[in-house]
This record gives C-alpha cells, structure tokens and sequence, in this order.
C-alpha cells in the first residue's frame, strides 16, 4: 500500500516538439506518512501529483497507488481508485451551487453502502472537525478564504481516502490562516493513517511534513530535511 | 463496487444547479414556455379548425348521408336529384329519409343592414333533422313561410338577432333579396366555412333561391332501423344506386369533411409548420441554456470526475437539469394555453379545448426538446479533464 513511483518519465508534446516534464523519477510514501514536495514552478511537481493522482495516463515507468499498477490502467479503472485518493486544489474548487454541508457530502457520498442520512451526518462531523460546525448551510460564496479550503479538506477526508493529495493548499490563503489549514489537515489525515503528498511553495509551512523532497528540472532531488517537530 | 454509486437517495444536483441561478433558470423557462405555447396555439387552432369544419356535421340526425359526387366541401355543395334519396326507400335496413337543402345565402343584418354570407339548411318542418330537440320543438313555425330559425351562436356581424328576438320583439330581415323573419333561436356554432346558420322549410328556401331546381337537394339524410348496420348498408346503397350520388355513414361524412381543409388547403400545413417552429425555436433556446451552464460548470464537474465521480453520473445530472426544465417549462404553458383556449373561444367561437392527446403531444414534444438539447450539451462534458484543475 502507500505509494511506490519507479522510474517514471512523462512528456507533453510529440515529436520534435516533445518537452520532457519528468525525468525518471522515483518515490516512495509510506501510509500515513506526510510528504512535502517543493520546487521551482514548471519543474514537474504538479504533473507528478496528477500521475500519482490517477487523473493522467502514465507513460513510462511504473506508479503503484494503494495496491494498483496505474501503467497501463484504463480510463474506467483510475477513476474507481480514484474514489479512494482525496484531492484539495490550489482553488478551493467548491460547487458553486452548493453548500457547505453539502459540498462536503460530494464525499461522503462516494462512500458505498451508506444511508443518506448516515452520509449527511459524516459531512456535519467532518465540517465541525475542521471548526466550520456554524456554517453547515452556507454557501462557498458567503465563505471566507480559508474557510473555503477547509470545506475542500472535509469534502476530501469525507470520503476516506487512504492518500491525500494537495497542490498548494495554502496559495489563496494568508500566512496565519496557511498555517492553521495545513496544521489541521497533517493532524486529521494523521488520525485516518492516511498518506499525505502536498505540493508546495509555501516557505512557512515547510516544516509540517515528516518529509520534505525537492524537485528540479523534473528531477527528484535527495531529501533535504529530515522531519522537524 | 459494481454500482454502489448514485443509489438511493442523493444530493439534488441538477436541481440547485438550476435553481441557484434563478435569473438564467427565469429565462430557459419563459424560452420552453413560450415554445410550448406556441406549440399549443397552433395545434388548437389546427384542431379546432377541423372540429369547427363539422360542428352542424356532427348534429345531424342520420346514419347514413348521400352527396353529390361533386361535392368537395361544405362550402360547396353540389345538387343532386332528390328521387336518389326516395330510392333508398326501398332498402329493408332504411327506417326514414330527410332531404335537405343546403347553400349560402346573403343574410342582411337587421340594424347595420350589411349582407354577410349565412349558411342555410332547408327541410320539411315534419322531418327529422338535428339530434338537438330544439329543432323539433321549433319546427312547427317554419311550416309558415318566410321564416327562419337564426343560430344564435352565429358571429356578431350578424347583427343582435337574438337579443332581439329574446326581447319579445319582432325581428325582419332579409336574405337574398327576401323578408324573412326570425321565429326560433338554435344553439350550433359557427365554422371555418361558414360564419353563422340559420334553418328554414324547403318551400321558404326555393323563394330565397329561386335558381334551385325544387326536385334536387345537396344533401339525403338515412335513418335506418334499430341494429342496423350502417357500414354494410352504405355498402349495399352503393352497389344500387346509379354514380350520380355518393353514400357515405355519418363518420365517413365529417371524415370527408376534415379531409377536405386538412388535404385541399394550406391550413394543416400553416399549423403544423407553426408548432415545429415552436419546437425548432425552444429546442435552439434550451440548448444554448444547457450547454452555457455546463460550460459554467466545467471545473465543478471536473473537481467531481477527480474525486471519483463515473462520467455517466455526471451525465445523468445534466439530463436530469434537462427533465427538470422540461417540466418546470411545460406547466406555465399548460395554464397559458388554457387561457388562450379561452380567449380564441370567446373571440372567435371556434371550438378550440385542451384536449388530453394535445396536452401529452405537447409535453412530449417539450421533453424531446429538452432531452435532445441535454444529449447535446453533454458533449461538451467531454472536454472536462480532471487533471487540467490542479
């Protein structure tokens, strides 16, 4: 289980016009391991996150998610484990058109064998784990910045996925409330032994991570700290 | 994990998709409404053409009908003679026989004294004519000459004729060139062909159209004996009677009747062009409706296909915003064309009601329009890529 990337190598582009994004890229997260990624913009990070996200085909190399070859998987087989992987995006990307009780139920949903109101009582407590319990009825629009990411984090963790992916949680969000939203996902994806691959840019949230990776060039680069606190 | 999905009960998705944007859902609704309205107005107004072309058909008191085979429609009957009629007599199966005389005639109104053309049915006062008793009961008055029983259902142009008459006074006019006075009142209708009725004795009508042979008639009513069968019979009449007349069964003779303003004139056509309008235009309005609001909707149905969600799923919500458009559409048509059933009622006289069949054909048509505009928009779903949204 966990993750296990061996030699993966991805482009965009054909022919001549090829471009190269990742380079033979190895990576190993444990369950319930929380692993930061960094690096500068267009090294790779978010085109690896996608892989291990089963949202892309892989090209070359071999990407094990939670059990399963995604090389070679079809369409029909990484959206299935693709129910198992929880994303939160750099936009929140709410629905608009729901609320956040609601919103967070998208997840809940996904869960099989669940009565409706079973489903709807997990996103009420998963809302009131991430301190939003007052603003079950109300919509993305009447939210705050950070009160938006932590809906996305409860809709994710809904779900129960078992790997955690996050691009830049914190891009939208001030320091203080950056800080708060990460804290509050490493220890909620903590308590579900659930695995964490965030991707960052964020200088003040560096240290959360038992893990902190560095990619360049669509190269992975040697760990460069070992778990702080 | 064969279908745990999208079982039992669910967030209403395609419903607050459409009802959170109150404005743009204002707007698909008045669009499927109007086509649905205009859908109803023409297929009423074609409907009710062609059950106002037999309203008189329809009251006639008979089994069986002969005609002119000249006679294409009831705004132009032909002449045949009126020994065919007697004839018939000699089947086992006929029990009576009305002749009757049946043309256009010149009806001045009383007050304005403009002329206007009246449909006139002449018979003997002592035979059978209409199905409506008050026929019989008014009978009696023809047998004096010179008058008339006048249609009160007849179009204003006529003139006040029946409030007239209902006033106790005495009402005179004349048709074609002739007095003649109103001495009952009927309850008929008017039609496409013609604008008001009125009924006389034959011996009136030969003064009021001199130019008729008094040995021909445009139309032979047959009664037949109790159990009788009416197909077989016209069937027999035929084989007997020489080709200078046509038999027809009563439902045979209003057939005719609509298939003659369906077949021979432009009218059916006009109509049913006109609700495919209707349809072309909401199917044009949904689909840009639709198809915006996925596009709106891109990234969220993407966020869904990343989380996990089956494309078929997402879908289904957009056929499912389609249903609900239908619907939400269909009703505010419905109400409308009810009450402009009522108004082309009361401005026109013609027959034209909702109808159950009219009313599925109508909503079908809408779901078509809503669903086949859903089908569409749901390619653009297509272009949602999860792995664009990180």
């Amino acid at each position: 289980m966990g993750v296990r990337v061996e030699g993966l190598c991805h482009s965009f582009g054909k022919g001549a016009m090829a471009r190269q994004v990742l380079q033979n890229v190895d990576l190993h997260i444990e369950p319930g391991e929380v692993v930061l990624l960094t690096g500068p913009s267009g090294c790779g990070k978010t085109t690896l996150l996608t892989l291990v996200g089963a949202l892309r085909q892989v090209q070359k190399g071999s990407v094990q998610v939670l059990g399963q070859q995604l090389a070679g998987a079809g369409r029909a087989r990484r959206q299935r484990l693709r129910r198992r992987i929880g994303m939160i995006f750099q936009g929140h990307n709410l629905l608009r058109c729901l609320s956040a009780e609601q919103n967070v139920q998208m997840g809940s949903d996904l869960l099989p064998g669940l009565s409706y109101r079973s489903r709807r009582d997990r996103a009420r407590s998963w809302l009131r784990a991430v301190g939003l319990g007052d603003h079950l009825a109300k919509l993305p629009h009447d939210l705050s910045g950070g009160q938006k990411q932590r809906v996305a984090i409860a809709r994710a963790l809904a779900a129960e996925p078992q790997l955690l992916l996050a691009d830049e949680p914190t891009a939208a969000l001030d320091s203080r409330s950056g800080r708060d939203v990460v804290e509050l996902l490493r220890s909620l994806a903590r308590e579900q032994g659930c695995a964490v691959l965030m991707v960052t840019h964020d200088p003040r949230i560096l240290d959360v991570g038992d893990r902190l990776l560095r990619m360049e060039d669509g190269r992975l680069l040697a760990a460069v700290a070992e778990p702080v606190g | 994990m064969a279908r745990p999905l999208w079982q039992g009960r669910r967030i209403p998705l395609a419903w607050l998709m459409l009802t959170r944007q109150p404005v743009r859902l204002a707007v698909a609704l008045a669009g499927i409404a109007f086509a649905g309205i205009l859908m109803f107005m023409q297929l009423g107004f074609r409907d009710g053409l062609f059950d106002a072309s037999v309203t008189l058909h329809r009251e006639f008191d008979t089994d069986l009908v002969l005609m002119s085979p000249r006679t294409v429609s009831s705004v132009s009957m032909a002449s045949f003679p009126r020994r065919r009629l007697v004839q018939t007599l000699a089947d086992p199966a006929v029990q009576g026989i009305t002749p009757v005389n049946w043309s256009l005639l010149l009806w001045r109104n009383p007050e304005t004294r403009s002329n206007r053309s009246i449909l006139a049915i002449a018979f003997e006062p002592s035979d059978p004519l209409l199905l409506d008793p008050a026929v019989a009961r008014q009978a009696e008055a023809l047998s004096q000459r010179g008058r008339v029983l006048f249609d009160e259902r007849s179009r204003p142009e006529f003139g006040p004729v029946a409030e007239r008459f209902r006033a106790g006074e005495l009402v005179e006019t004349e048709v074609a060139g002739v007095r003649v006075r109103v001495a009952g009142l009927l309850d008929i209708g008017p039609s496409f062909g013609a604008d008001g009725n009125m009924i006389t004795s034959r011996e009136t009508f030969l003064e009021l159209a001199p130019a008729s042979p008094p040995g021909s008639i445009e139309l032979g009513l047959i009664r037949l004996s109790p159990g009788a069968d009416a197909e077989a019979t016209a069937e027999r009449l035929r084989r007997q009677l020489p080709p200078d007349v046509s038999v027809f069964t009563k439902a045979g003779f209003e057939e005719f009747e609509k298939a003659y303003w369906r077949n021979s004139t432009a009218i059916g056509f006009i109509f049913t062009l006109g609700a495919a309008m209707g349809f072309i235009v909401g199917c044009v309005i949904v689909y840009q409706i639709l198809s915006s609001d996925v596009s709106d909707h891109l990234p969220e149905y993407a966020t869904l296909m990343a989380m996990g969600y089956p494309l078929p799923a997402l879908l289904r919500v957009v056929g499912r915003e389609g249903l609900l458009l239908a619907l939400m559409g269909y009703l505010p048509a419905y109400a409308a064309g009810l009450g402009l059933y009522a108004l082309v009622r009361m401005g026109t006289r013609l027959p034209v009601y909702m109808n159950s069949d009219r009313a599925l054909l109508v909503l079908s048509m809408i779901l078509v329009m809503c669903l086949a505009s859903a089908a569409l928009a749901m390619r653009r779903l297509g272009d949602a890529d999860p792995a664009e949204i990180f």
